[in-house]
């Protein structure tokens, strides 16, 4: 390699540097993803020309098949469906590290040469590689609801895990230390690929934010075990930082419920769709409210805080809800978005949806910023959430004690835009319900919604 | 044992590079999550540049298995490559302030 790419490899690793810096300020965020990009394709150009490619159909035709697919990807997929397009995007980061890794194992060995130290290198890369890429595609899979967001789980699991992988490590050393076969290499892929599955099985459809920014960390170290394999400074770099922009998105996702990661990853935690019934709802009753009492209250107040959540996404109301929204401002109303940081699948997911709706994104605030707020408020409005606005969470005997909560219960009054009176993913009955100053509008948000913003227009 | 060095090499490399990434990321506003997010998977697509290297490196190599890998691996990290960096300007147009 000469001294101009090595130069060139280095001005693309400042560039991702300051890309990544600026992605993390809303004002520039926009300009660090393109530099970012810039810096990818220098990255790309001076590989190819270093390289010495000698017969060009098979590099070209897979980068334009690759940008052909990624190119429409990007275009067509709905905003709704984001968590899942970066869920199956991480997978093929993680998925294109494993093949480099296995593709070098294949030519070192036909070589005759693989050193022990440059083979478990190749062996650790194939392995976070192939469980990013087959946890991905199941955390795709729970996201785009094809099959079920809950955790699937048994007390076995823990040890079939650990016999699994031990099993890779025997593999491996196989691999390594004697003479490799097909089979056992094939054997040595099919189970990581299998412990990725287990693993990201066995998380809840709910806890998805931290697992997708967990497999977003891998894919990242993948590409720097890559780097490793190939001595590549440049993948080594931009694996690096984005293994620990994942790491930081995974912490602020877990403190977000006050669990520890291992909790998340190991704890089966949570089902969706529990029955009400078994819920002591005993003597405790619900106010329910109609389209017209709901709009009457929301038009003629001063302050609305609406939370949205994950119901609001599912039922993809987010358009009615800015009419709505629209139509309050007009009367007067101030408008506040609270979002929680695990509202949703993913990280920053509400932020995402709100903002194809055109919410400007100052009208969003985070949790901090709100919850002293809420016994100034005259309305708040919960828009599919149940979890992240459960005083239960201030006790510290629940299974939610200690997860910061949207604290809604101090507004003046509350109404809760919901399907049902059904626990949400933790599983536990929400006393906010039965609180006096609370109203419950039943029905599936986007209907509510729209029954609301007529009523509001006739107010 | 020859490879030893550039291994050292690679982990003061990697270690550094780990901590330039969390002192650059730590303040991140909620809104960006996601962004931030798949813009940082796009840069994951970073294997591209090994894919590249290996499909170079197989045409020497002439061995059928590491060619399909390497190509295989090329349209993957491509996808994930033009379809991450695409996705997350989409995205980031649409955030607006009032």
């Amino acid at each position: 390699m000469n001294l101009y790419a090595d130069m060139a490899y280095l001005l693309s690793a400042f560039l991702f540097v300051v890309g990544l810096k600026q992605l993390s300020s809303p004002a520039t965020a926009r300009k660090g993803n393109q530099m970012a990009a810039v810096a990818m394709l220098i990255a790309i150009v001076v590989t190819l020309v270093e390289a010495n490619v000698l017969t060009w159909t098979w590099v070209v035709t897979g980068i334009i098949i690759g940008s052909l697919i990624g190119a429409v990807a990007a275009r067509t997929v709905k905003m709704t469906s984001m968590p899942e397009m970066v869920g199956i995007f991480n997978g093929f980061g993680g998925g294109a590290s494993a093949l480099v890794a296995g593709a070098e194992f294949f030519r070192l060995q036909q070589a005759g040469v693989l050193p022990m130290g440059e083979g478990s290198t190749i062996m650790l890369g194939m392995f976070i590689g192939a469980v990013t890429f087959s946890g991905s595609i199941v955390a795709f899979g729970k996201l785009a609801g094809w099959i079920t967001g809950n955790p699937v789980t048994n007390k076995f699991l823990q040890a079939l895990n650990a016999v699994l992988f031990i099993g890779v490590l025997v593999a491996g050393y196989y691999l390594v230390m004697q003479d490799p076969t097909m089979a056992i290499f094939l054997a040595f892929i099919g189970v990581a690929l299998l412990l990725g599955i287990l693993l990201v099985n066995a998380i809840g459809g709910a806890d998805m934010p931290v697992a997708i920014s967990l497999l977003n960390s891998y894919s990242g170290l993948a590409a720097s075990m890559a780097g490793f394999i190939l001595g590549n400074m440049i993948l080594i770099i931009a694996g690096a930082l984005v293994g620990a922009s994942g790491l930081i998105l995974t912490n602020l996702m877990c403190k977000a419920m006050n669990r520890s990661l291992a909790n998340v990853v190991f704890g089966g935690f949570g089902t969706e769709g529990a029955t009400a019934a078994s819920i002591g709802a005993g003597d405790k009753t619900a106010r329910s409210v109609d389209a017209e009492g709901a709009a009457m209250i929301l038009a003629y107040c001063q302050s609305v805080v609406i939370v949205p959540g994950y119901g609001l996404a599912v039922a993809q109301a987010q358009h009615e809800l800015k009419k709505l929204c629209d139509l309050l401002e007009e009367r007067g109303v101030d408008i506040k978005f609270a979002v929680h940081p695990v509202a949703g699948r993913m990280p920053g997911h509400m932020n995402v949806l709100l903002a194809e709706a055109d919410v400007p994104y100052n009208q969003l605030y985070d949790l901090e910023e709100i919850n002293d707020q809420f016994k100034d408020t005259d309305v708040a409005l919960v828009v599919g959430a149940n979890d992240v606005v459960n005083p239960e969470a201030r006790n510290p005997d629940s299974v939610i004690g200690g997860m910061p909560i949207l604290d809604v219960d101090y507004a003046r009054n509350v109404i809760i835009m919901k399907r049902s009176l059904s626990p949400g993913f933790a599983g536990i009955d929400n006393p906010l319900f039965y609180m006096d100053k609370t109203m419950m509008f039943f029905g599936s948000a986007k209907g509510s919604m729209q029954d609301l913003v007529k009523e509001v227009r006739e107010a | 044992m020859e490879n030893m060095p550039i291994m050292l090499v690679g982990l003061y490399v990697f270690i550094l590079a780990t901590l330039a990434g969390k002192e650059v990321i730590t303040k991140v506003p909620p809104t960006l999550h996601t962004p931030l997010m798949s813009g940082a998977n796009a840069i994951s697509g970073i294997a591209l540049i090994g894919a590249l290297i290996v499909s170079a490196q197989a045409e020497f190599a002439n061995e059928p298995v590491v060619v399909i890998l390497g190509f295989v691996s090329i349209i993957f990290a491509t996808i994930n490559v033009v379809g991450g960096f695409m996705v997350t300007d989409r995205m980031l147009e649409m955030f607006k302030k009032k």
